[in-house]
């Protein structure tokens, strides 16, 4: 057999009936993600067809987007940003009581955003093809999974045939050579490659990660930069599973135990691209010239190093892009006043997230005038946070700190800010009006976020002196 | 579904690139557990002004436009969330084609599956077409070409099996429950393995 991708054999191995000319593959879905956004109108067309799910036991969902992030009023009820979001959770709710689905609803000690609990209950595993209606589903391929978003028809789909029609995309090599310098995290290499590529510059691909820098890589720092394929994109991002991933999945619930994990992980081995697969386009990205990174646009391709001067623009979009932003050509970003900060979503909302956040706020004040929200991305990311006392940390520096959700990622939970206000966040959308119309989205690293809020204005992590506590940490 | 053979509308032009489906329809409109009435919320933060009135600005208000139903936008419409109430608001709008020189994937598919043409054109002739808003066009889809009023012809290609099914009106989840057998096999294969 002629070399293969790590896409390509995992793809092979999930075809049911191949693609011909006139017809797309019929592919096998090994695990489907539901949240409260994008399922109700999919199981609605199952009712009104008389359909059942085909693999309820290979559904998992959860509560994350439309979910208030404060706590329980004192009477009891959820303080729900409106009734028609109150509406879409209690649906989820229903459905899944009705078609015999596993929810992580409010009352499981496992709820949180639903790309940060997969991995966490070691549902995602190496090698599985893993879909969701939500397109940061990318996050998955961190495990060597195959896992991309897909439109409400399209659960529908899984859900009565546990499959879907898929036409073969594209390979894309993303080779990261060297390594990060200290103090510069996964969100600003990852940023740095789309500031690279471009806003489009991997549709039709899927993205492969792969180099020393890649290797060198933590699983949470791994689905930072396989979230974000998306934002070049790319439906799917890949990185081949190694030592890493099976130290990080071992003895997770879900995952096989005993025997079961000695035979999986022998399987999951073989999981890497051959020594000489060719991939339709290959990209090298130098990881030592990678920077604090920063968006100055309103598209995650507008990114650039904080102390680079800012582009002017080129086109008509460009210039409408800095007027939105108030960003100024020839000048950098740092500097730029903040008015809000936000640590949280499926990018950046992980316990080593908060770490890296809190290294820098640690007996610091965020300063006056500057909101600052930190959001867990899951239940058991907030016990592991309140257990190492993260929590006191933020709220000393003035920070608030929330139940977990989408939060501002999204801005549906009525979590957003306020028109003309400036928002360094965690998240991976810098669209117009993303975290509330009007607002103005600047993506960026945990580090850098908790920098800026000190500073009031876009600030470098690194002059806070902050020790990289995680990479020690992995090391010791 | 509706079988679609070809559309006949003049154009209207949304010039940006990179309409991001945040823009097409705002997060918090999300809230919805139905497909319907979304149109009135299309490109909302940008289509109405903040008293709610109609902003003159937004090209779609234009007088031209009115009654337009293909849209030729800026490159890589559509990036962004893969949600599908991008392409339902579009068409309770009333945009039934949107015709760009690349469109994002999530949204193309989305598109497709619902009968709102998202086709992808030569960049040569996409820039000619942002430059002319207006033209009257009629898009056949079982030929697969565009046809201008002097007579000329933008051809395009579609997915096959896409085509097919907007020809046909094909319910692509009843095609994909014939499959069932095969599926089934599948899964005895996987449980042996």
């Amino acid at each position: 057999m002629s070399p293969r991708t790590l896409f390509e054999k995992v793809w092979d191995a999930h075809v049911v009936v191949p693609e011909t000319t006139d017809t797309p593959a019929v592919l096998y879905v090994d695990l489907h993600l539901v949240h409260e956004v994008t399922s109700p109108q999919a199981f609605s067309e199952l009712r009104e067809r008389g359909l059942q799910l085909r693999r309820p036991d290979r559904m998992l969902a959860t509560l994350d987007h439309s979910t208030p992030t404060l706590p329980t009023n004192a009477d009891g009820t959820r303080p729900y940003a409106n009734a028609e979001a109150q509406a879409q959770v209690t649906q989820l709710e229903t459905n899944c009581r009705e078609f015999g689905v596993e929810l992580h609803g409010w009352d499981s000690a496992d709820r949180g955003i639903v790309h940060v609990i997969g991995p966490e209950l070691g549902a995602t595993q190496p090698g599985m093809t893993i879909v969701c209606g939500d397109s940061h589903t990318s996050t998955h391929g961190a495990f060597g999974a195959l896992a991309f978003g897909i439109g409400t028809t399209e659960v529908g789909h899984v859900m009565a045939t546990q499959c879907l029609l898929q036409r073969k995309p594209k390979t894309m090599a993303i080779h990261v050579d060297g390594r990060l310098a200290a103090g510069i995290s996964a969100k600003d290499l990852i940023l740095h490659i789309i500031g690279t590529i471009g806003v489009d510059g991997g549709t039709g691909y899927v993205l492969e990660y792969r180099g020393a820098a890649i290797e060198a890589l933590s699983m949470d720092e791994r689905m930072t930069v396989c979230n974000m394929s998306i934002e070049a994109g790319a439906r799917a991002g890949l990185i081949a599973p190694d030592e890493t991933t099976f130290a990080w999945l071992k003895g997770r619930p879900r995952t096989p135990q005993g025997a079961a994990w000695d035979a999986a992980v022998a399987t999951w081995r073989a999981l890497r691209s051959d020594d000489g697969a060719s991939y339709d386009r290959e990209v090298r990205i130098d990881a030592s010239a990678v920077k604090p990174t920063v968006t100055y646009g309103t598209h995650p391709g507008m990114a650039i190093a904080m102390d680079a001067p800012v582009p002017a623009a080129t086109n008509a979009q460009e210039h409408r892009a800095l007027d939105y932003m108030q960003s100024k050509p020839g000048q950098p970003m740092q500097g730029t006043p903040v008015d809000v900060v936000f640590v949280g979503s499926c990018t950046n909302s992980r316990l080593s997230d908060l770490r890296e956040a809190a290294n820098v706020l640690r007996g610091r004040r965020v300063a006056n005038g500057v909101r600052m929200l930190v959001v867990p991305g899951s239940e058991a990311v907030r016990r592991d946070a309140e257990r190492e006392g993260l929590h006191q940390v933020f709220t000393a520096a003035g920070a608030e700190w929330r139940v977990p959700g989408c939060s501002m990622c999204i801005a549906m939970n009525g979590d957003l800010a306020q028109p003309g206000q400036l928002v360094v966040s965690t998240s991976n959308r810098n669209f117009e009006g993303r975290q509330g119309k009007g607002a103005r989205t600047v993506l960026a690293s945990p580090a850098t976020a908790a920098a800026s809020a000190l500073a009031g204005r876009i600030a470098d992590p690194r002059d806070y002196a902050v020790h990289d506590n995680r990479r020690q940490e992995q090391a010791a | 579904m509706k079988p679609i053979t070809r559309i006949h509308s003049r154009t209207a032009v949304l010039a940006d690139e990179n309409i991001d489906t945040d823009r097409i329809i705002p997060a918090r409109f999300l809230t919805t557990t139905t497909r319907e009435g979304l149109g009135k919320l299309c490109f909302n933060d940008w289509r109405y002004q903040a008293d709610g009135s109609d902003n003159p600005a937004f090209p779609l208000n234009q007088s031209q436009a009115q009654g337009c139903s293909i849209v030729v936008a800026g490159r890589n419409f559509g990036c962004g969330s893969s949600r599908e109430h991008a392409p339902w608001a579009l068409l309770d709008y009333g945009v039934q084609a949107v015709l760009c020189s690349e469109i994002a994937d999530i949204f193309r598919g989305n598109a497709l599956k619902n009968g709102l043409l998202a086709i992808v054109i030569d960049e040569l002739e996409h820039r000619w077409l942002l430059k002319h808003p207006g033209i009257e066009l009629v898009i056949d889809v079982r030929e697969q070409f565009i046809a201008l009023p002097d007579g000329g012809r933008i051809p395009f290609r579609l997915e096959p099996f896409a085509r097919h099914c907007l020809l046909n009106g094909v319910d692509q989840l009843g095609y994909l429950l014939q499959h069932a057998d095969a599926i089934t096999h599948y899964e005895q294969q996987e449980k042996a393995a």
